[in-house]
Order: C-alpha cells, then sequence, then structure tokens
C-alpha cells in the first residue's frame, strides 16, 4: 500500500495491521465467478440455510472492480482461461483466490484437452478446497481458513 | 409404420438410395447414399403420411481405421406418429463434405457446427459453418480417434 | 445528418445473468437487439471423449456432471441407454424409486430455476425461498446416497441398494408441505404486475418453429405443443402414474414460468402416488456379469468374487450395436446415442442435450426485443452449461 511501507515493524504497525486484517477478512467481498457445478454449491451457501452473510460476505459482486475475493468454482477450461486471468487482473488489490473443488484445483476427473490442470497454474491461489462438489460446510471452512490467512498478513508485505 | 413399409415408401421415389435397413432392439435404422440425403430428408419432413417433423439429433462417428471413415447420424421423429428414425450416412476419410439439412429443419444449424468441430465433416450449404465448441484457432478434431485425448502437445515442447 | 450505427457489446462469459459461462454478442440499436451472436464452449471439457476411454460403469459418474442440477435425471438417460443395449430388463422396484427420485430432481432443477429466474429479473426473495425447498430435496438425496448434487445413484440393472429406513417418512412429510410452498412462491410472482410487465410477450415463438428447431421441454409445451417423453414413449413405468401435462398459449416467457410451476406441482402429484403405489422387491437385476453381486456373497462364494473383480478391473462387454434412449428431463429431451463395438467401453458416447439445442434458438428468440429481456429470455430457456458445452 502506501505509508505502512516506509514506517517498517514496530508497535504501530502491528496494531494497524490488526485492525486493518480484521476489516479485510470480515467483509470480503467474492466476485461472482461459478463456472460448472460447484457454482451451485457455492450459491446455496450463500442462501438462507448456510448464509455466508455472517462472515459479511453475501455481496457477490458481478464486477471484478469492486470484489476482494475470486472463488474459481467450477473447471477452468482453455477457452475461458484468458477470461479467469483478466478478471483476476481487474480485480484491484489485495485479493484473494480460493480453488473451489477438484477441478480447479487440479483439472479434475477431466484430464482432457480442453481443461487446464488447475488453476493454480495461472493464479496464485490462496485456499484450496478439494470435493466433487465440496459442501457449502466445506467451503464455509475453506473461507475461515482464509479468515485466519489474512489476520496473519503483515502489511509490509502486500 | 414398420421397417419395411417405410423402405417401400423411400424406395417408389429414390429407387436407389437406401444401401441397407436394419432394426436393433426396436429402432429403425437405415443407411443412405450421401448425395441422397438432402432430397431424402426433405421428402421424410414434407409427406404428411410420415411427417418426421422433429430432428431430434444429428452426429458424428469416427470408425477409424475402417473405411468408409466417419458416418453422419440422424436421429429423427415423427411428432404425430411417435415413431423413430435413424439415418446414417458414410463419408470418406479424406475431405468429408455433405449437404447441410438447415433448410429441413432449423435446429440443425448448432448440431452441424458441432460435427464440424468435433470430426471435420464440413456442411455445404451451412449458413455459418465455424468452430462452436473450440477456440476460433484450434487445430485439430478431438473426437476423431486419432486425437489423443489428453491434447496434442505443441511443437514448442509447451502443453497448451 | 444525424447517422444512425448499430453498437456491439459484449455480454459474458462472466456475467451474473447467463447462468454458466456464455458469451452472447449483442448488436444493438439503441435498446433494441437486431442481432445476437451466442458464443459457447468455455465450459468445454472433452466429456464425450473421456467417456469412450472409460468403461460403460465408470461413465456413470460423467453424466452427473452434464446436467448438474439434476444429476439423477441424466444417470437415468445414461442407464437406461446401457440397459437396452444389453436388452435387459429392471425389477419392478427399482423402476419405481428412479421415477421417484427423477421427479424430486425435477422438482429441485425447477425449483433453482425459479429462483435464479427471479433473481436476474430482479426479484431476489424467491431464490431464498425456493433454495429452502431445494436444501429439503437435497438432503433426501444425501441420506441414500451420500452426496447433494454428484448422486451417482443409479446402476446398469438397478440401483446401488435400497432406500435407507426414515427415507419414506421425510418423502411423505416433504409431498405434504411442498404444495403450500408453490402457492407461496406464486403470492411473489405471478400476479405481480411488474413479473407480468417483464415476462408477458417477451421472446415468444410458435409451435412449427419450435418444431423446427427442435426445442424439448418445457419450452417448447409452452407453445401449446403436448410432447412430453414421459406420455409420449414411456420409460421406466411412468404409464403406471397419474398426471398431466402442462402447455402455454402464447410461447412467451409467462408462459414458460407457469408452465414450470404447474410441472413442480405436478411432480409432486407423481412422487405421493410412487410412495403409495411402491412395490416391494429386488433393486437390482439378476444378471452376475454385468450387475455388482450384494457384498456378503463376494465374501463368501468364489463366482461372485470373480464377477465383482470382472466387473471392477475391466467392466462388462456389451453386445455390437447402438441405440438412442431419451427421457424427458427437467430442461428437456435429454438422450444418449450409444455405439457400441463389442467391447466394454463405448465407441461413441452421444449426449443428446436439451439445453444446447433450446439454446440455438436464442438468436431468433431475442431478435426485436430489448436489451433488458434478452436476460430474462436466457433465464427462461433454463440452460446449463456443461450440458450446452460438454
Amino acid at each position: 500500500m502506501g505509508i505502512e511501507t516506509r514506517l517498517g515493524n514496530n508497535v504501530l504497525t502491528t496494531s494497524l495491521e490488526k485492525l486493518v486484517n480484521w476489516a479485510r477478512r470480515s467483509s470480503l467481498w467474492p466476485a461472482g465467478f461459478g463456472l460448472a457445478c460447484c457454482a451451485l454449491e457455492m450459491i446455496v451457501t450463500a442462501a438462507a440455510r448456510y448464509d455466508l452473510a455472517r462472515f459479511g460476505m453475501e455481496v457477490f459482486r458481478p464486477s471484478p472492480r469492486q470484489a476482494d475475493l475470486l472463488i474459481v468454482a467450477g473447471t477452468v477450461t482453455k477457452k475461458m482461461l484468458p477470461a479467469v486471468v483478466r478478471i483476476y487482473e481487474q480485480m484491484p488489490e489485495p485479493k484473494w483466490v480460493i480453488a473451489m473443488g477438484a477441478c480447479a484445483s487440479t483439472g479434475g476427473i477431466f484430464d482432457t484437452y480442453a481443461t487446464v490442470q488447475g488453476i493454480d497454474q495461472y493464479l496464485p491461489v490462496d485456499v484450496y478446497i478439494p470435493g466433487c462438489p465440496p459442501r457449502p460446510e466445506a467451503l464455509i471452512y475453506g473461507i475461515l481458513k482464509l479468515h485466519e490467512k489474512i489476520s496473519q498478513e503483515k502489511l509490509t508485505e502486500r | 409404420m414398420d421397417l419395411d413399409g417405410l423402405v417401400s415408401k423411400i424406395k417408389k421415389n429414390f429407387p436407389e438410395s437406401i444401401l441397407d435397413a436394419s432394426t436393433f432392439r426396436g429402432e429403425i435404422t437405415l443407411y443412405l447414399r450421401a448425395q441422397d440425403l438432402l432430397p431424402i430428408c426433405r421428402f421424410l419432413h414434407d409427406d404428411p403420411e410420415l411427417s418426421y417433423d422433429y430432428l431430434t439429433d444429428l452426429c458424428g462417428v469416427d470408425l477409424y481405421p475402417q473405411e468408409p471413415r466417419f458416418q453422419v447420424v440422424y436421429q429423427l421423429c415423427a411428432m404425430k406418429a411417435r415413431q423413430r428414425l435413424r439415418l446414417k450416412v458414410s463419408l470418406p476419410g479424406v475431405n468429408p463434405c455433405l449437404a447441410s439439412v438447415v433448410s429441413v429443419w432449423k435446429g440443425a444449424n448448432w448440431l452441424e457446427r458441432e460435427a464440424f468441430d468435433m470430426f471435420g465433416i464440413t456442411f455445404e450449404g451451412h449458413p455459418d459453418l465455424r468452430r462452436i465448441l473450440l477456440t476460433p484457432d484450434w487445430e485439430g478434431h478431438p473426437l476423431r480417434k486419432d486425437y489423443p485425448l489428453r491434447g496434442q502437445i505443441k511443437a514448442a515442447g509447451e502443453e497448451e | 445528418m444525424a447517422k444512425t450505427e448499430t453498437m456491439i457489446i459484449n455480454m459474458g462469459p462472466q456475467h451474473p445473468s447467463t447462468h454458466g459461462v456464455l458469451r452472447v454478442i449483442l448488436e444493438l440499436d439503441g435498446e433494441v437487439v437486431v442481432k445476437a451472436t451466442p458464443d459457447i464452449g468455455y465450459l468445454h471439457r472433452g466429456l464425450e471423449k473421456l467417456a469412450e476411454s472409460k468403461t460403460y460403469h465408470q461413465c456413470i459418474p460423467l453424466t452427473d456432471r452434464l446436467d448438474y442440477v439434476a444429476g439423477m435425471s441424466n444417470n437415468l438417460a445414461y442407464v437406461l441407454a446401457v440397459e437396452k443395449l444389453l436388452g435387459m430388463e429392471v425389477p419392478p422396484r427399482a423402476q419405481a424409486i428412479r421415477v421417484l427420485l427423477c421427479e424430486l430432481q425435477r422438482i429441485a432443477s425447477h425449483l433453482f430455476w425459479l429462483g435464479t429466474h427471479a433473481h436476474d429479473i430482479g426479484a431476489m426473495t424467491p431464490l431464498f425461498y425456493a433454495l429452502r425447498e431445494r436444501d429439503e430435496i437435497l438432503f433426501l438425496f444425501e441420506m441414500i446416497c451420500g452426496s447433494r448434487l454428484t448422486p451417482s445413484y443409479f446402476r446398469v440393472g438397478g440401483l446401488v441398494e435400497d432406500l435407507p429406513d426414515g427415507f419414506e417418512a421425510k418423502c411423505r412429510e416433504f409431498v405434504q408441505t411442498f404444495p403450500s410452498r408453490v402457492d407461496e412462491y406464486e403470492t411473489l410472482l405471478t400476479m405481480n404486475k411488474i413479473w407480468m410487465r417483464r415476462t408477458q410477450g417477451v421472446g415468444a415463438i410458435s409451435a412449427e418453429e419450435a418444431i423446427s428447431w427442435g426445442l424439448s421441454g418445457p419450452i417448447l409445451r409452452a407453445s401449446n405443443v403436448y410432447w412430453d417423453i414421459r406420455k409420449a414413449m414411456p420409460y421406466s413405468g411412468y404409464d403406471k402414474y397419474e398426471f398431466l401435462i402442462p402447455t402455454g398459449k402464447n410461447g412467451d416467457v409467462y408462459d414458460r414460468y407457469l408452465v414450470r410451476l404447474m410441472e413442480m406441482r405436478q411432480s409432486n402429484e407423481i412422487v405421493r402416488q410412487v410412495l403409495d403405489k411402491m412395490p416391494a422387491g429386488e433393486v437390482k437385476a439378476e444378471n452376475p456379469r454385468v450387475v455388482y453381486p450384494p457384498r456378503e456373497k463376494v465374501q463368501e462364494s468364489i463366482e461372485a468374487l470373480i464377477h465383482h473383480f470382472h466387473i471392477a478391473s475391466e467392466g462388462f462387454p456389451v453386445p455390437e450395436g447402438e441405440v438412442y434412449t431419451s427421457i424427458e428431463s427437467p430442461k428437456g429431451e435429454l438422450g444418449f446415442y450409444l455405439i457400441s463395438d463389442g467391447s466394454s467401453k463405448p465407441w461413441r458416447f452421444r449426449v443428446r442435450p436439451p439445453s444446447f439445442i433450446n439454446l440455438g434458438a436464442l438468436p431468433r428468440l431475442v431478435e426485436g426485443m430489448l436489451v433488458a429481456d434478452v436476460v430474462a429470455i436466457i433465464g427462461s430457456i433454463d440452460i446449463v452449461l456443461a450440458e450446452v458445452d460438454r
């Protein structure tokens, strides 16, 4: 960011870090990026029973410019790949990526000519959630792990 | 209408066209000569007794290494009679080309594009024959039997 | 002198209302759509080619991922095709359970359609109500096969195993409460002036054109064509149950909405009838070369062990030939065309995808409509991109 990088690692920045990380993780706004079957479990997680709103995440922003989290839910094909990378690049910093499901993590059962074998070949993934599709609770667990990861981030590194 | 009735009705108007006819598990399949496909389809569609007004499906088949290598299969349905029919046309392995049936059933538009994309079969008279499922610059036709499952490795050594 | 030009804008493949990765290139004259060109294939995973390298049994989980909103229906269509190739009969209890689960799946699929379609047009509340009911159905599925979305519960020759205890009670509970829930959705939308203004007269297609385009499912029935595979060419014992087939008059988005709502009610009735008439008996056919023998037998008898080993390792051989079987899935006529060369792997695994063929008519449906109607029309066709692209 800006001024924190000049301040260095001291008690001022660590308390500021705690505040900033708390703010970031408590209102992660996902970019609506459901590709395939995992998108259904993602939508259900945002609905009433598995309520993502309790984590501050119920607003799935259609535009990536207003989002901080990219949940790649579903198979990424070679035709779709440029669009995925472009969406990622359009998101402003700080941003995180969750690879949801087997297809986004490693290509899943589709080891074919048209499928990218894991989105981590093209994007930096923070959390992988296995499953085909992962249950809504599994997605929430993955999101909570991401929250833990965010709370350990150093301001000076972003 | 059973197999014999259907065959004799078609033979009246197209005496040379039916190469073979068979039934398997209650389904009728007719093997047609490639050049007669479009007129026979039009006949099957327009004839008031047969009335095959619904094109259920159109797909390609690769019989590599047999020759003729490709087949295009049409699944038709006569809604009033609740009768299904399968037509098959054989095409050679080099430059497979067939008349398009878009003028008979509009739904054939995307189905023929897919057969072109996956097998490389061109359809004459199709209004917009280009790839539909793969990127426009894709090389090769994936559903051919000599196309590897995991894709072709590019000359530079990277599998992209 | 002012010059008018058309404007080309791009919709998708990342778009909240395209129900997946669909890209539509719209040519606009002001707000009116002059031409729409869908660009698909963003979810083409090579499923048909992948299936050619798997045994018939191993293809069952692949079919789950086709129309992922309605996994059970895809399983049924595929399994019926293989059973037809083998010339195999399935016991009546298995057929009844298949009908039960497919109708529950139809309700679940239409509920998801309702929620997302209404959400696209701007009504956000039905989404939460519809997903509440859909979760009830997914709980039932989880009770029988452990998976919510990708069941793979049907096998060639019957089912994996019988229904667990407690399923019938929970299912009856659902069947009792569901009609009142559909009434709730109707109070929100059916006579809602905004809903009617957004959907009536939008995206209409006549019966002859719908047949020529090869449309199927609720979109065909909304154009006043009485065609439902469950009635026209019954399968899996559907002729034993009484149900109505709703048809629309004008073929516009509103009629498609009404047709699907009515279908949900009818499916509920079918589920009730199946529960009342459920026959007792086996759920797997007697064919040791194709159907896995029960666990206890495998541990006791050497033939059962050998059969289990053969089916699991090499798969079962299927006689040479080809079949086309189709069912009425929630999206339309879902068919499988399988060509067998006598081995244990399919030579050609062709899916007749209703969403692909229905979407082919999109350029015709949106011509002359406003930009805002494009979203309503795409929603009313009810597509699932994995089925469009395979």
